[in-house]
């Protein structure tokens, strides 16, 4: 490995590296993807849903190709009390054709798609770890990996090393990430006959469904999750790093009480459990975006935090960010300059994208989740809307107008008072609303 | 269906190396430490207490490398790095 030059070396190989190598090797530059994993997607995880439009800006129709699961055509979002769930969906045959997004397992996918970079010309170097950056006083070189005789030299360096992002974190370009700015996912892969499946969920063919769970778990504010894959389910649970710490319970025993909630069991029920895994997802949002780039580098995905949680969207802000770093890459190439000044590019084309103007949409979401609101949001909050739901629909002789009252009463007790119902709903709403 | 957290975690292939890359840095702030939140909060148990040998072990080849103990652990006294290439945890959905 000793000697070797690139123009540009990617560190990971999720959906932001191999973009970012894809995009590169089709202009021709000499590129290398490093990953970890004895292939790339070995060490992925996500819930997942891929989306369409993102990816396909870089393969057109790559969905008559690539490994996916479910064509996603119904979304629902379930709030779980003890013994009830609010429910609301959402189901639309325009969703079909185009396809707006569809389930997916990682290490299909990330194989699948970096096979797709690789026969562009990037050259793989696979199980093998980026232990530092090498640095020229502040520029960025190339990269020591944990192979013998294992520099490695580049122009740039495209850190897409996800949420861990011990590079990112090497580069001092951001602190540590609090235990807050990141959530704990826990998941099973969960085997059942297709038919079965199609059955449960109210689906033909190749149609998925996606159920969101909000509610109490195990007493931790946590946000689950369960998709149809083809003759599987992926079910999960994130609980946030902060929340973790403080009280003591393990993240499988949450996932466990969403099992045997009366909703979730009889969909899972006869299931063989196929895989169990957990990955940290990154949740700061908006404010937790690190600088983009400096002098010989840009860092992209997880790695600079570029997750929009409220629409779990994750995969497609990678994918995008590392196509406009490739771009500024190969920018950088024609005019020979690889320092901050040509590579900040990188950064305004970031933000004229979605992904910052999504992020920055809800950027107040972030201090929505702080401790005390994300009790009531998920704890207090779901029970009191399923009791008076409840008490709505119970037909007992008192006044609808009675009944009202007291819905409104819960609402307002389950926040803390008139003023904290108020205060958290503006919140709220300035939080989704931007 | 509720598994035990060694049903769990067969179902997931792994490659040790036969050196931990979780290294816990002092004990002793592990003594001090009330709570120990390790013992909870990691995904696949790698962490415990005994009170007798007055140290946490470390089963690092369970790890799931999800980097929650990094972050977690209030004295940052876990010392974390990814295993070595193509070692650790290989899944097989994802
Ligand atoms: C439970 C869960 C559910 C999710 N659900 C969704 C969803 O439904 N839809 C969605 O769009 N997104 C979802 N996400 C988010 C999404 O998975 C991520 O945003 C996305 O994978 C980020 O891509 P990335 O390429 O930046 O990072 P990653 O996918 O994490 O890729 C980083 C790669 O770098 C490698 N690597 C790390 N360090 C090194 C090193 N030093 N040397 C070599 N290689 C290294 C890793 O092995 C890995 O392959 C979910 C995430 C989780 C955890």
């Amino acid at each position: 490995m000793a000697d070797e030059r690139f123009d540009v070396i990617v560190v990971g190989a999720g959906p932001a590296g191999t973009a970012a190598a894809y995009t590169i090797a089709k202009a021709g530059l000499k590129v290398a993807l490093i990953e970890r994993g004895e292939f790339p997607g070995a060490k992925n995880i996500f819930g997942g849903v891929l989306y369409r439009k993102q990816l396909e800006d870089l393969i057109p129709e790559f969905w008559k190709e690539a490994p996916l699961e479910r064509t996603i055509i119904e979304q629902r979002l379930w709030v779980l009390g003890e013994d009830n769930t609010f429910q609301v969906a959402f189901r639309d045959g325009r969703f079909q054709d185009p396809p707006n997004c569809w389930t997916g397992l990682r290490v299909k996918f990330d194989q699948w798609f970096a096979s797709k970079a690789e026969q562009a010309g990037a050259v793989p170097i696979y199980e093998t770890v980026v232990t530092e950056l090498l640095r020229d006083v502040h520029r960025v070189v190339g990269v020591r990996t944990d192979r013998v005789d294992g520099d490695l030299y580049a122009n740039i360096v495209i850190i897409a090393d996800g949420v861990n992002s011990l590079l990112g974190k090497s580069l001092m370009v951001h602190r540590e990430w609090n235990p807050d700015q990141v959530s704990l996912a826990v998941k099973e892969v969960i085997s059942l006959p297709k038919q079965t499946i199609q059955d449960r969920f109210n689906l033909e063919d190749n149609e998925g469904c996606t159920i969101e769970l909000i509610g109490q778990m195990s007493k931790m504010a946590g946000l689950g999750f369960l998709y149809t894959n083809k003759d599987t389910l992926s079910l999960g649970v994130g609980v946030m790093v902060s929340d973790l710490q403080k009280k003591r319970v393990k993240p499988y025993e949450v996932l466990d009480s969403i099992k045997r909630h009366p909703m979730i069991s009889r969909l899972i029920q006869g299931g063989e459990v196929k895989e169990y895994s957990g990955h940290l997802i990154p949740e700061g949002g908006f404010d937790s975006i690190p600088p983009l780039a400096g002098d010989g580098w840009m860092i992209c995905g997880d790695a600079a935090q570029m997750v929009n949680a409220v629409h779990r969207e994750g995969t497609n802000l990678a994918v995008t960010s590392g196509r406009l770093a490739g771009e500024t890459a190969i920018a950088a190439h024609l005019r020979g300059d690889f320092s901050f000044g040509t590579l900040d590019d990188y950064n305004t084309a970031i933000r004229a994208s979605f992904v910052h103007k999504d992020l920055k949409k809800y950027r107040g979401v972030h201090s929505l989740l702080g401790f005390g609101d994300s009790e009531k949001l998920f704890d207090k909050l779901p029970e009191s809307l399923n009791e008076a739901i409840y008490q709505m629909l119970l037909v007992d002789g008192v006044p609808k107008k009675d009944k009202q009252k007291m819905a409104m009463r819960l609402l307002r007790d389950a926040a803390g008072g008139n003023l904290d119902l108020l205060r958290l709903g503006i919140k709220g709403w300035r939080a989704m609303n931007g | 269906m509720s598994q035990t957290i060694e049903e769990r975690l067969y179902t997931i292939r792994y490659k040790a190396d036969d050196k931990s890359h979780l290294i816990i840095t002092d004990h002793n702030v592990c003594e001090n430490c009330r709570d120990k939140p390790c013992n909870h909060f990691c995904p696949s148990d790698v962490y415990l207490w005994h009170d007798v040998e007055r140290m946490t072990s470390v089963a690092y080849e369970n790890c799931i490398e999800c980097g929650t103990c990094r972050l977690a652990c209030p004295y940052y006294n876990i010392e974390w790095v990814y295993p070595k290439g193509g070692y650790g945890i290989t899944y097989r959905y994802g």
